[in-house]
């Protein structure tokens, strides 16, 4: 079977399709974990039942999302081996640790503790429950910190040395693979954005709820709750992102290139292209529409400086690179995708922070503004949208700006991919994902949007406070 | 062969059967939800019963396919990427029966919640019988270059061999499901799981037996290592006797503990039959070997510091979560 498709393409595809989809859901679980936890504390701490009830109705939307997280990060660990298994066997002294210590500390930790957060609401005192929501917020933290730490591998390899017998990369310093500098810019970055996520899903949410007049006063301290916490995730995560750019031009100056549309070299002062037209046949810059300073500004901090194009980047390349690689090798990167990326994702971060501010205005406990200013709420409710396509664009400059790579400077794409699986087995599983995540995606929006729906109506009404356990007072003892 | 390197093969080891004995009785549960329990209520009662442990369950066979990485990365990569379509089948099971849970909890007509118990039922029973054939096959010899990669044929997975192999782990799976809910239901549901282990430990009984003729016929198990091979059915035998005599005597935890001990004496047989190997050739000198197969001993050494201080603190709380949920649920 030859439909013009190759091995190659078709893992790139289910590795952009896999972790796309998978990536809308960790950071919605990171990020619902924690508005959660926050809710709950300020009910043990206020002892307000109102923030109990918070704590479990968007306690729903979070465990729909664990549930869809979790069965779609099994893919990621067994793809690693089915479609890429000679980055694999390169790989495996470096990147299997991390990510078997991700199951063993982080993966455990979640699962048990969510199981008891579940079902352990009348069983044990508020204080004790509240300490599974921790637990399991932070076990979901630290799963993105050792699965980053490994894509920060393939980012930027450290602590490392390649064993001249076999050709593997193998493992010299532990402690460097941790302490790379990529991980502690990467880990808060996507952390914040992950609380971005959270907190703007359920003040998009609580928006849409406050346009039907129901539960005002429930949705509106859900709202304040949200929005705050909306408000410092995004300074973090703009503040690191900042740190992360200064980091990348030094690190992987063809990424940042192409995420500004650089061909040429900026020159001093550099200006920075708002739009540009981008011709990538003949790497050059057709038209753009530019501010000046700005670049240098984005990229040193200061008022001058010159910022490298591709151009000059790929002669440096294949300087560097052409006796390992060989001559043919083409070190552009996507740079149309990058740019367009790079300014989805800043330009969100710009109105997640107008927006949790003018909402926290409005919604202050003397106005209500909130309620009046219907265009607002729409708004905000849109806003539950934006942040998985922020995540997204933000995944898509980190992974295609390592182009031609799998491992920087490392390993390319072309010899990481299983050579043993067929054009036919692979198209077969692209299908099958497709299928499988498009019906797990409309049944996680239809019963999002109607949890959402019927509200907490039957949190607020029963007058036994405790949810239904099966193992409350129905079950019995062993005898 | 270094001592490290024989370490991480055992860990790899008890890590699946840590997988098998508490996964395999999730899988039981959860074909039990289109068999055994009749009744929105019962099938409710069923669910509940691995509700709040299936996820950390689960997490075995990420921790053991992450140390498989960790250590044998050469395994992982051969395996993973050979059994492919097993493989895709299994992740699609895992998937649907995953999110069966809690999506069928969600639905308001009885049309939904029966896709949901269908694809939880289907799911568990899929799963158990393909990672039965996958092993099955994978003991026996797969066409694997000097390379180390696998390239099998639809037959070099499908044969008797693999799929009697799936059969048994599947009911035993279906078994070690139905001494949980015996152990963790009351009333009907109790009866009725007891009453069904009963004739369907003499078909297990069978299919041992069957199993082991062509394991003789299709593994070198019996000529490389016939003692420790011998043991090894033998007491699949003897703890199948202990879980039937548990079964008509009704001595629930005997029942339990027999049938997730033959679960493990199954994984063992296995692991007994590869050593020295990792991956069993057609063509014996591409068989992978623990001792080509590993990380550098830097890594072991570092996985092994890691694993031994987190295993003890993971396993304490993992324990508790059971404690706390130790109770019989009522229909």
């Amino acid at each position: 079977m030859n439909l013009g498709l190759s091995i190659i393409s078709l893992a790139r595809f289910q590795f952009a399709m896999t972790t796309v989809f998978h990536f809308f859901f960790v950071p919605l679980s990171i990020g619902l974990a924690l508005v959660v936890a926050i809710m709950e504390t300020v009910y043990v701490v206020k002892k307000d039942i109102l923030y109990k009830h918070m704590a479990q109705f968007w306690g729903r939307i979070f465990l729909l999302s664990f549930a869809v997280g979790v069965v779609t990060g099994i893919i990621q660990e067994f793809q690693f081996g089915m479609n890429w298994s000679d980055y694999s066997r390169f790989m495996g002294d470096i990147f299997g640790a991390p990510l078997a210590i991700e199951a063993l500390v982080a993966f455990f930790m979640e699962s048990t503790f969510i199981g008891l957060w579940m079902f352990g609401w009348d069983r044990f005192n508020a204080k004790i429950h509240l300490a599974f929501i921790w637990l399991t917020s932070i076990g979901t933290m630290i799963s993105a910190m050792w699965i980053l730490a490994a894509n920060s591998f393939m980012q930027n390899p450290v602590g490392f040395m390649i064993n001249a017998k076999t050709g593997r990369a193998q493992m010299t310093s532990f402690s460097a693979v941790i302490k790379n500098p990529q991980l502690w810019v990467e880990l808060p970055h996507v952390l914040f954005g992950a609380f971005v996520t959270g907190s703007f899903v359920v003040a998009g949410m609580a928006a849409f709820s406050l346009l039907k007049k129901k539960n005002v006063n429930f949705f509106r301290k859900s709202l304040k709750v949200s929005l705050i916490i909306g408000l410092v995730a995004t300074i973090g995560v703009v503040a690191v992102g900042d740190l992360q750019t200064r980091y990348i031009i030094k690190e992987q100056p063809m990424k940042f290139a192409a995420t500004e549309g650089l061909y040429k070299d900026s020159g001093s002062p550099a200006a920075w292209s708002v739009i540009s037209s981008m011709d990538t046949q003949n790497h050059k810059t057709n038209w753009s529409i530019d501010v000046p300073y700005v670049l240098d500004i984005l990229s040193y901090h200061k008022l001058s400086g010159n910022v490298k194009g591709q151009n000059t980047l790929n002669k440096e390349f294949h300087a560097k690179y052409d006796k390992k690689f060989g001559k043919n090798m083409n070190y552009y990167v996507p740079t149309k995708t990058l740019f367009w990326s790079f300014r989805v994702m800043t330009i969100s971060g710009g109105v997640f922070a107008l927006i949790a501010i003018i909402g926290l205005l409005f919604n202050r406990a003397s106005s209500d503004l909130i309620i009046r200013q219907r265009w607002f709420l729409w708004v905000l409710g849109i806003c539950t949208f934006l942040p998985f396509a922020a995540n997204t664009t933000g995944w898509l400059i980190t992974e295609l700006g390592r182009y031609p790579w799998v491992v920087y400077g490392l390993l390319t794409i072309a010899d990481a991919v299983s050579p043993n699986v067929s054009v036919a087995s692979l198209l077969i599983s692209n299908i099958v994902y497709f299928c499988v995540f498009s019906g797990l995606g409309i049944v996680m929006i239809v019963l999002s949007r109607r949890a959402l729906h019927e509200g907490p109506d039957d949190l607020l009404k029963a007058t036994d406070d405790a949810p239904y356990d099966p193992y409350g007072k129905g079950a019995l003892s062993h005898e | 062969m270094s001592n490290l390197q024989l370490l991480w093969f055992v860990l790899v080891g008890v890590l699946f059967s840590g997988f098998f004995f508490l996964e395999g009785f999730d899988f039981g549960v959860g074909m039990t939800i289109k068999s055994l329990a009749q009744t929105r209520a019962e099938r409710d009662v069923v669910i509940h019963t691995i509700g709040p442990h299936w996820d950390a369950n689960e997490v075995w066979l990420i921790t053991a396919g992450g140390a498989m990485f960790a250590s044998f990365p050469m395994w992982y990569a051969t395996l993973f990427s050979g059994f492919y379509l097993i493989l895709l089948l299994i992740l699609v099971a895992l998937i649907m029966r995953g999110v069966s849970f809690e999506f069928r909890s969600r639905m308001e007509s009885d049309a939904g919640r029966n896709f949901w118990e269908w694809a939880a039922a289907i799911g568990s029973f899929l799963a158990a019988f393909l990672f039965g054939m996958m092993f099955t096959a994978m003991v026996k010899g797969m066409p694997i270059d000097a390379h180390g990669d696998m390239t099998a044929h639809f037959t070099d997975y499908v044969n008797l061999f693999s799929i009697v192999g799936g059969v048994a782990v599947t009911l035993l799976c279906y078994l070690h499901g139905l001494n949980f809910i015996r152990l963790k239901t009351t009333g009907t549901l109790r009866a009725r799981a007891l009453q069904w282990a009963k004739p369907l430990y003499w078909v297990l009984f069978a299919g041992e037996v069957v199993f082991a003729i062509l394991l003789y016929f299709n593994t070198d198990f019996f000529t490389k290592k016939p003692i420790s091979t011998l043991i090894l059915v033998v007491a699949l035998v003897v703890l199948t006797c202990l879980a039937t005599w548990g079964v008509y005597g009704n001595h629930e935890w005997l029942s339990f503990i027999s049938s997730g001990l033959s679960l493990i004496d199954v994984v063992v047989l296995l692991f007994n039959g590869l050593f020295p190997r990792v991956m069993v050739a057609n063509n014996a000198v591409n068989s992978i070997l623990i001792k080509n197969a590993s990380n550098s001993p830097y890594t072991l050494h570092l996985m092994t510091v890691i694993a031994l201080s987190v295993l003890p603190i993971m396993l304490v709380y993992f324990i508790w979560s059971y404690w706390v949920f130790y109770k019989r649920l009522a229909s």
